[in-house]
């Protein structure tokens, strides 16, 4: 089967993993349990990077506009471009691309881990949906934690950003936040971090599908954390580009 | 006390007790690629009957007991359990049927993020709600006991050896006292005296549960112990099944061959 062959036939596996695990998450006995472990695992165990990361990006945005705005004689733009640019660009993406790393490997290798030693095998035997104990668990603790990290991220970029700008320029946080927010509304901003509910579904479902199809020992585990890590970030960017378009025409 | 779990199992039991083999394969046939492991061979076993499965590696014995948990589906033929086709049943309806059925895997497939006490619970877990915390703790400890690993509730997986692991992996699939057993390959990996407590365990369950057991082994001595019935395979196929002493009668060359180097 030729490139274009197997690539159909990714995403039609992918589609039919879905359609099961979305089967399983809807249908009674709901894992409860598992779904609070992993929203600790997702969500408390990814804030550390989350938090260095939306600093980062803080900081390098504070940086980069003010030289750039300095040049145009806008310096008084400086919160506001600093917040949109945070809130509705950088920090979404930037917390979509962490966590795929972090959490969409962690997942694909686990799950990969078990299969090769065939304890997704021993779940299943013990009369156990393993897409409903495994996947769906893991996806929907992605779905849920993404904003809350988003809000994390663009927390920290605001305040870092803040911190950055009055080291060279002192302006109070408050004036920052008064001028930032100036004129905006919570369609400006709820859309754009809502949005990475769909960034968790994306890193959840190809980190889950990735590592419940896994062959080949511990060879194949290494594949498949790599291969979730790469597909996800690349379809978080792709997906990032549809949905700053839907939002732009629903939220105008 | 017997809860209502323990007398819905023994009414359900009785009502199954009609004649019927417990598990019957039929026509199997199952290939991987190219490569033919199982060429339409049949089976049954009966409640409270041992049959062994021999043979060389790679001859599908494995795939035999996954086949009838429905890990995998076969290419054709059927797998009836009392009497029910499983082949192509959807998953959570399987999963009814597979309460009924406890596994050993060749690897024991213990949950390495789990204590090997978590590990006996995890079917009581998720199929026993009307099991309290210390009903539970009792029954992991007694089930534990049985395979001699009591004295490991909090040891990791990884901390034990592949034998040990072998035994708690023999705990967690009677945990739900299933009415088909199914072991791969129960003693390998153990010391002759540790393989003699295992196969006396079998022996005990077969006479106080009535179940039906199928064990994959390559130790004809366990197999002789344990079993009502042995099958040997070859290339897919059935090549002889009955008693041990229908083998050592039989003037199959590979019998032969097989028993001899046994």
């Amino acid at each position: 089967m030729g490139i274009i062959g197997g690539f159909f036939e990714w995403f039609g596996n992918l589609g039919i993993f879905f359609w099961q695990v979305l089967r399983a998450a809807v249908t009674p006995p709901y894992e409860w349990r598992e779904l609070i472990r992993q929203l600790d695992e997702v969500g408390s165990k990814s804030f550390p990077v989350v938090v260095m990361a939306g600093s980062a990006i803080g900081v390098i945005i504070s940086l980069e506009a003010r030289y750039s705005l300095s040049r145009f004689g806008a310096k008084s733009m400086f919160p506001a471009t600093l917040v949109y640019s945070v809130i509705q660009v950088m920090g979404p993406i930037i917390t979509g691309l962490v966590v795929s790393g972090r959490v969409g490997a962690g997942i694909s290798a686990e799950l990969a881990s078990m299969k090769v030693t065939e304890q997704i095998d021993a779940i299943e035997a013990s009369a156990i949906n393993p897409y409903r104990l495994l996947a769906a668990t893991r996806i929907l603790a992605c779905i849920l934690m993404l904003p809350l990290l988003t809000l994390v991220s663009d927390g920290c970029g605001l305040l870092m950003g803040w911190f950055a700008q009055t080291l060279v320029e002192p302006l109070s946080f408050h004036q920052f936040i008064q001028d930032g927010f100036k004129g905006a509304t919570f369609s400006t901003f709820l859309p754009q971090t809502f949005k990475t509910a769909v960034y968790g579904l994306i890193i959840g479902l190809i980190a889950c599908f990735q590592g419940m199809r896994t062959r080949g020992g511990a060879e194949g585990v290494g594949r498949a954390a790599t291969n979730s890590v790469v597909l996800a970030s690349l379809f978080v960017i792709l997906a990032d580009v549809v949905l700053v378009k839907f939002i732009l025409v629903v939220f105008p | 006390m017997a809860t209502a779990y323990d007398i819905a199992m023994k009414q359900d039991r009785s009502e199954k007790d009609s004649g019927a083999p417990v598990v019957a394969v039929d026509n199997l046939l199952k290939t991987f690629g190219s490569h033919m492991v199982l060429n339409g061979i049949s089976l049954s076993v009966d409640r409270g009957e041992t049959l062994a499965v021999l043979g060389r590696s790679g001859t599908g014995k494995s795939v035999l007991l996954r086949l009838i948990i429905g890990l995998e589906t076969p290419d054709s033929g059927s797998v009836c359990i009392h009497g029910q086709n499983i082949v192509g049943l959807a998953l959570d309806r399987m999963g009814e049927i597979r309460k009924k059925m406890g596994f050993l895997f060749q690897q024991a497939a213990l949950y390495d993020s789990l204590t090997v006490a978590e590990n006996v619970a995890f079917p009581l877990v998720h199929h026993r709600k009307d099991m309290s915390r210390s009903e539970r703790g009792e029954r992991v400890k007694q089930l534990l006991s049985e395979v001699g690993m009591e004295g490991n509730l909090d040891t990791m997986p990884s901390d034990i050896s592949g034998g040990m692991q072998k035994r708690v992996g023999l705990a967690r699939a009677l945990a739900l006292e299933p009415e088909i057993l199914l072991l791969d390959e129960p003693t390998a990996g153990l010391d002759p005296i540790s393989s003699g407590e295992i196969d006396d365990l079998i022996l005990k369950l077969q006479r106080e549960r009535q179940m039906a057991s199928i064990v994959v082994t390559h130790d004809l001595h366990s197999a002789r112990t344990i079993a009502n019935r042995l099958a040997l395979l070859d290339q897919g196929n059935v090549v002889i099944e009955g008693t041990f002493e229908d083998l050592q009668q039989s003037d199959i060359g590979f019998v032969e061959n097989f028993l001899k180097l046994s």
